[in-house]
């Protein structure tokens, strides 16, 4: 390394921010920086380095610079791997499906729901499947809720019902007919090879086929879910990382309000 | 090592209500036995296999008995006596039992004691064979030694076993001690061990006894390359945990995940069920010479680390009284707890460590196993790495024994190869760097740490009085462990629990305390020797 770790080459681009060509920042205006790391499944040699430059410029990236190789195993490598990305987006067109609703506190949302409902939310949530993690679960219900946010269960005019984990789709559909909920809620934490996909096809199916599906208010939540997907699988909303109890219960009650409204 | 002044009478009181607890405990559940537990004696006695539908044929012989009401005998009468009748082994009476050419109970009666000493031999083959792969242990931690300090962790989840060997070996090859198969998800659940080696399963692996084999296998092979003993560890939860102490004890696994309270609180088994099952799994673990770990982190996943850290310890202890009543030495009591706290909170790292620290000095000969967090891990893989190295550090300070590595990406995905290797390195980094750190300072007398500390015993002192006071079933019945209500009569697996009648008997259990205690003095024995050669 007598030449310096640092490249001295002189970024010679157009260094204005343009929305319709957008790319990564790392310290200057589209100089498109970013980092991957991967493994590859052969010895850490020559060989492998090069073949994990190439595939970075497959990627997209431009002049890519192998920062870190080391072997993992006789024969597996590990690379971390630096470059400028060639690709651009137009940021103008793009169009997200998100879930279009403030959030209000705890008290307000239970004024709310006094004022727009006039009688209390039943809510019932489950970790479905063979999901055995309740931490996403008891994050939005248990009293206690999580990081500062209150769950459900404290709310005066939700009815919280949480049935925790490996619940079967079947089961979570009869206790909800049961509780005479007006809202289900899913949670899937742990996932592996998209079995999370699988398992809320099956409820959505379930509910289908039961005619029980208008019914109820269908709200899926975990790291791995966004609105999008929720959307795309027939859900009614999806909340991923970042989102609490109070995003949900305001979600919940301003739908519900809204619903409550148009067949009214 | 820095220490903690402690109120050491706080302590002895609260260990002594945890022992009446589980004396209550065991009063009740003495009397009965389990379907999970005949079907481990089936296995014992060396029934394996399934038939024609892919049933278990441990399965097969105890529900045929179920079915006519006769389990409350036990299998080893039943078993004993057609054995007695027909010359025959105990597969070859399972086999006939499966094919329904045979009826366990319509055999010649024969003379209760007769049937007992039968059993008695044939349960003196099976612990030999435990006492046998115990040897093997006791012998290559000889050869190759075993380190001092934290034994480094990782687990393998990739559903797929042969998948599993490759990421293991490679685990291995980082400088992992440990290496733990993630069960499937599901099968906590299933009243039945499945059969045979597996590819499919969700978060996890399946836990079958031609699993353990391939496992056990390939880390005997990448440890002989390496000189180094390799451990493997698996879980002995659900309505199996038994059975699968058995399978345990057979392949040899030397780490089995066995918590008493488990099952009740997290995955709705019946309580009596579990903590029935609970003991005859830990008597088998002990002989076996296989370490448990319990659970306790489980409670901060669903409960606040700092607000409920005396539950920790509570359940710590009583675990610990479970435990010592199967017949598990301190040396194999791998009590469990976790590094759990909001990372967003003032002064978690001290709170961690004092907690950390009082229960390495309260249970002092325990191989403590400490859990990364897991719960404040959000996605953002650059501060979990941050997150794991707080974690790694009280795990060298406060000189834990068993520690389940975290992983940057958790909350993402089950471990890649490189996460793996990413969180030995980290790991490897802070115990070289922090070796002797925990030997070189004190903590403040009456500081932040001693008096966090002081609370905790404090509370867990006035939770154990009050479990004492009601019973720990209707504590569990009310929901005052984990804030989760479980009815005594509710959940899962109640239908296997089965009355023992007066003839009942289970001609393991003295043979297995005995192979304990014989192991726990041998290991004494080997580290008096050990320490001896270290001073001259």
């Amino acid at each position: 390394m007598s030449s310096g770790r640092y490249s001295v080459t002189k970024a010679d681009f157009d260094k204005t921010l343009d929305l319709t060509h957008l790319k990564p920042y790392g310290d200057t205006m589209n100089d498109g920086k970013v980092q991957i790391s991967f493994t590859l499944p052969v010895p850490d040699s020559e060989n492998a380095v090069e073949a994990a430059r190439q595939l970075a410029m497959k990627m997209g990236l431009v002049e890519p610079t192998v920062a870190h190789h080391a072997p993992l195993d006789k024969s597996f490598s590990f690379f971390v791997i630096y470059g400028s990305l060639s690709h651009t987006i137009d940021y103008t067109q793009i169009q997200v499906n998100i879930i279009d609703v403030s959030r209000m506190s705890m008290d307000e949302t239970d004024l709310f729901i006094q004022q727009n409902l006039g009688r209390k939310i039943r809510v019932i949530g489950a970790s479905t499947g063979t999901d055995a993690h309740t931490v996403g679960i008891d994050a939005i219900m248990n009293l206690k809720g999580y990081a500062g946010h209150y769950g459900l269960e404290r709310y005066k005019m939700i009815e919280a019902l949480n049935l925790g984990s490996q619940v079967t789709n079947e089961d979570f559909i009869r206790k909800a007919v049961e509780f005479n909920a007006d809202v289900l809620l899913v949670s899937q934490t742990v996932t592996q090879k998209n079995v999370h996909v699988q398992n809320l096809t099956e409820l959505v199916e379930l509910l289908e086929a039961e005619r029980l599906r208008k019914r109820f208010l269908l709200i899926i939540g975990g790291p791995r879910i966004s609105h999008e997907l929720a959307k795309e699988l027939g859900c009614d909303a999806g909340f991923g990382p970042g989102k609490y109890a109070d995003d949900v219960a305001s979600y919940i009650c301003t739908e519900l309000a809204a619903r409550k409204h148009q067949s009214s | 090592m820095a220490t903690l002044r402690i109120d050491w009478e706080k302590v002895n009181q609260a260990r002594e209500a945890a022992r009446q607890v589980v004396e209550g405990v065991h009063a009740h559940t003495q009397q009965f036995t389990t379907t999970t537990i005949e079907r481990s004696i089936c296995r014992l006695f060396g029934i394996d296999g399934v038939d024609a539908m892919g049933v278990p044929l441990p399965n097969v012989v105890v529900d045929h008995l179920a079915s006519r009401q006769l389990l409350g005998f036990g299998a080893a009468y039943w078993l004993g006596q057609a054995a007695i009748a027909l010359g025959k082994e105990p597969q070859e009476l399972a086999e006939a039992v499966s094919q329904g050419k045979l009826d366990l109970t319509q055999t010649e009666p024969a003379d209760l004691f007769e049937i007992q000493l039968w059993a008695e031999r044939k349960a003196e083959e099976a612990v030999a064979k435990i006492h046998h792969n115990r040897i093997i242990r006791e012998e290559r931690l000889l050869e190759f030694g075993d380190h001092a300090g934290p034994l480094i962790y990782v687990i393998v989840a990739t559903g797929n076993i042969y998948e599993d060997i490759v990421q293991a070996k490679a685990a291995a090859r980082q400088g992992a001690d440990v290496i733990a198969v993630i069960r499937t998800t599901g099968q906590s659940l299933l009243d039945y061990v499945p059969f045979g080696a597996t590819t499919e399963g969700f978060g996890g692996t399946m836990a079958t006894q031609e699993n353990f084999r391939l496992m056990r296998e390939a880390l005997d092979e990448v440890g002989a390359e390496l000189n180094r003993y390799i451990r493997l560890c698996n879980y002995c939860s659900g309505l199996c945990m038994p059975e699968i102490a058995v399978m345990g004890a057979l392949e040899r696994l030397d780490v089995m995940l066995n918590d008493a309270l488990y099952g009740i609180l997290f995955r709705d088994i019946n309580m009596q069920r579990t903590l029935i099952d609970q003991e005859f799994s830990r008597l088998i673990n002990a002989a076996a010479g296989i370490i448990i770990n319990t659970g306790e982190d489980n409670y901060l996943t669903t409960s606040d680390a700092y607000e409920e850290a005396h539950t920790v310890l509570a359940s710590q202890m009583i675990n610990e009284q479970f435990a010592l009543k199967a017949g598990l030495p301190d040396e194999q009591i791998g009590l469990g707890h976790a590094f759990e706290m909001n990372p967003e909170l003032k002064n978690a790292f001290l709170y961690e460590l004092a907690q950390a620290q009082l229960a390495r000095q309260i249970f002092p000969n325990a191989p403590l196993k400490y859990m990364p967090p897991t719960k404040f891990k959000t996605g953002n893989i650059f501060r979990g790495h941050v997150q794991d190295a707080l974690f790694n550090i009280v795990t060298v300070i406060s000189d834990q024994r068993i520690q389940l590595l975290g992983m940057l990406t958790e909350a993402i995905h089950t471990p890649f190869l490189a996460d793996r290797a990413l969180a030995i390195e980290n790991a490897r980094y802070i115990a070289t760097s922090f070796a002797d750190f925990g030997e070189d300072i004190e903590f403040r007398d009456g500081g932040i740490m001693e008096q966090r500390a002081a609370t905790v015993l404090d509370l867990t002192l006035d939770l154990l009085q009050d479990i004492l006071r009601d019973g720990l079933f209707r504590t569990i019945e009310e929901g005052r462990l984990a804030s989760v209500k479980r009815p005594f009569e509710g959940g899962k697996g109640l239908s296997g629990v089965v009355v023992k009648e007066d003839r009942y008997f289970n001609p393991f259990i003295p043979l297995l305390l005995q192979e304990s205690k014989a192991g726990s003095e041998r290991y004494h024995r080997a580290k008096a020797a050990l320490e001896e050669g270290k001073n001259e």
